[in-house]
């Protein structure tokens, strides 16, 4: 009896917990420690959805009861959906059973606001404080930040939590206040300050004290719904930066809305998620970290949304083509990392192999490059680029003409609407 | 021409680095080392050559590539002898030969150089499933506090996994068998020996040998499985490429409800 209940609270729970994307776990450095339950670092996902995404965290709802009625979340008050709530035992015991078999790094923790911020931030912090203290649990741990919780509570969260992260919702503050009025973006940078300056402050003690406690070691992290209330990609993107470098978030994580009521403010059902659309924004999120693009050269007034049928890269490149042909044997590392086709493990190999002679294509192909984007790009040791002379629309189509694309059917779905 | 050599060795790694020494200690000019049990296949009108396995010989193989390429050049090879691809003897004498030459130094580096190419590869494919391991061994809890996991990898990675479970894992007992290679690791929760088992439990044994709660455990995972995906985002290629259709039969997730 008690088993059939676990299983549906997980069910709904579990559920209700699935549009939170964030399921990294490889950012912290947590050690097992005399001999008890652990580790992190290693970043393992144990299976995959069948949507094709990654499960590494046991993700969960402590409760989807909220006092908030936020258009696009399905445990909105107004919902007539079943509800449940975990006791803070079950979901201790979940996580070390289901971590001892191997099924997962650890527990993402959300949960539905109920009574107030404190009330709910307290269960939550006492879960992770169970964890640790009393099962000597090294695994990873992430906590939703509930916005408006004490600073006490944070701080708390903070010292058992490998991640803590507050979710921005909503991209521009004036779709946030049509769909979620109740809901503004100032409580929500509050939390996020006071952890920012909390993170810091631990590094410098750390300094001095080796003994120092570690806080929040793998950082904080947000994620935002995106195509939900008509913003940009340059308004998402902006959105992003100014995260990333006022409140030194690790990562920014992106959510393609899927439609979940007929509100009127909102894509009704039946329409597609915008998957192309994320995973584009992925993209140039990459090509801001690690491949040092700046954000106005990716998408700014005058290209505000990135191209579906092309990387961002790619879309770059088109529009630069005086930088090109980047000299394989010559340019440095910055120059080739550009190359469309190249990424930054090939444009590292480049760099590594050319001291021990000029490379020709076929190393290029060798070392694991494809022929069909960079042959328009690049010269290397008897090669010189194909249609160096032609105008980008003309690349562009043959590029797109020999390529592939994983989005292909999605795509052809996608245009028969029009 | 000049005659060709075939060395046999015991299959083990310290075998294959002994049969490296004494492709030099006799001066094999043309030389191919092969397992023991494969030796029959050897070159008609070769020599034969039987290598006994000798430590300190290894040691000497061993120390000398470490000193020209460095020590993650020398866990390359060691992954690379883990595949246990036709051939790759050769290919790993190859390229200790290439190391010690005179300009071997940094030479792992070239990707231009067809065996260092290789090399790599096979690297990438056996990192691959090792990673892949760590993420989809499963565990199931005997009656006797005993974790227990069967695997059947493509390469023989569990040496390289070990140390992985080892430290997660440290209080408590597991044990993970290689049903196609058999034998297994046994931690204990002080030391990992290998084991091998003479008749290894099914999978009926296992389930009736389990837990009170295993069931339970075992049912709440593969409904969270189920519950945690997105149905309107469905991507059966993209789940097909992360969690190939062969390693299915012990993740418990496939499994029906």
């Amino acid at each position: 009896m008690a088993d059939d209940r676990i299983k549906e609270k997980l069910e709904i729970l579990a559920d209700a917990a699935k549009y939170d994307v964030s399921c990294s776990s490889s950012g912290s450095d947590r050690k097992n420690k005399k001999g008890g339950l652990g580790n992190t670092g290693a970043g393992i996902c144990h299976t995959y959805t069948e949507d094709g995404r990654c499960v590494s965290l046991l993700k969960i709802l402590l409760t989807n009861h909220c006092i908030f009625d936020c258009a696009y979340c399905v445990s909105r008050r107004s919902n007539d959906i079943k509800r449940a709530a975990f006791t803070v035992q079950e979901v201790v015991d979940l996580t070390i059973n289901f971590y001892r078999r191997n099924y997962i790094e650890g527990l993402f923790l959300s949960s539905g606001i109920f009574k107030n911020a404190d009330y709910t931030m307290e269960r939550l912090v006492l879960i992770a404080k169970k964890l640790r203290q009393e099962h000597n649990f090294n695994g990873y741990i992430h906590l939703k930040t509930i916005p408006g919780a004490s600073d006490d509570l944070l701080n708390e969260a903070g010292l058992y939590a490998d991640r803590l992260s507050v979710n921005l919702e909503i991209p521009t503050e004036t779709g946030l206040k049509l769909l979620a009025p109740e809901k503004n973006r100032k409580d929500m940078d509050v939390p996020m300050d006071y952890l920012k300056n909390q993170i810091i402050r631990t590094k410098e003690e750390k300094k001095i004290f080796r003994s120092t406690p570690k806080f929040a070691p793998a950082g904080q992290s947000t994620q935002m719904i995106i195509g939900a209330s008509g913003e940009s990609d340059m308004h998402i993107m902006k959105t992003a930066d100014h995260y990333y470098t006022e409140y030194n978030l690790k990562r920014v994580y992106y959510s393609g809305y899927i439609p979940i009521s007929n509100d009127k403010r909102l894509p009704g059902l039946g329409s597609d998620v915008p998957v192309i659309r994320e995973n584009r924004l992925y993209q140039s999120d990459w090509l801001l970290r690690f491949y040092g693009f700046k954000r106005d050269e990716i998408v700014n007034e005058r290209h505000p949304n990135l191209d579906l049928d092309i990387d961002p890269k790619l879309g770059w490149a088109l529009r630069n083509l005086d930088q090109f042909p980047v000299d394989i044997n010559r340019a440095p590392y910055e120059s080739i990392v550009r190359v469309p086709g190249i990424g930054v493990t090939s444009a590292k190999k480049i760099v590594a192999a050319r001291r021990f002679g000029a490379l020709r294509m076929e190393h290029l192909q060798k070392i694991g490059i494809s022929a069909n984007k960079v042959r328009y790009f690049i010269s290397c040791q008897g090669f010189v680029p194909l249609m160096s002379d032609r105008p980008a629309e003309m690349i562009k189509h043959y590029i797109l003409a020999a390529s592939h694309t994983k989005y292909k059917k999605v795509f052809n779905q996608q245009l028969t609407l029009f | 021409m000049q005659q060709r050599t075939t060395l046999s060795y015991d299959g083990s790694w310290v075998g294959l680095l002994t049969a490296i020494f004494e492709v030099y200690e006799y001066k094999f000019d043309a030389a191919s080392i092969q397992q023991m049990a494969q030796a029959d296949q050897g070159d008609l009108f070769g020599a034969r050559h039987e290598v006994h396995t000798d430590h300190a010989k290894a040691e000497r193989v061993k120390k000398g590539v470490i000193n020209r390429v460095g020590k993650k050049d020398f866990q390359e090879l060691y992954a690379a002898y883990l595949s246990e691809l036709q051939g790759v003897e050769d290919l790993i004498l190859r390229l200790v030969r290439n190391y010690l030459a005179p300009d071997g130094v940094g030479l792992s580096q070239n990707y231009g150089h067809e065996d260092v190419l290789r090399i790599k590869q096979i690297n990438k494919s056996v990192s691959r499933e090792r990673h892949r391991f760590k993420a989809f061994v499963r565990f199931r809890k005997l009656s006797d506090e005993l974790f227990f996991a069967k695997i059947d990898p493509d390469f023989n990675i569990l040496p390289l996994i070990i140390p992985h479970f080892r430290d997660r894992y440290a209080d408590q007992s597991w044990v993970i068998y290689d049903i196609k290679r058999d034998y297994g690791a046994y931690y204990n929760q002080s030391e990992v020996v290998e084991i091998h088992l003479s008749d290894l439990p099914s999978e009926r044994e296992i389930m009736e040998r389990g837990e009170d709660k295993e069931a339970l455990y075992d049912e709440l995972w593969r409904r969270y499985f189920r519950s945690t995906n997105i149905t309107e985002r469905k991507n059966t290629k993209l789940h097909l490429q992360h969690v190939p259709k062969r390693y299915w039969k012990y993740l418990n997730e496939k499994f029906d409800l």
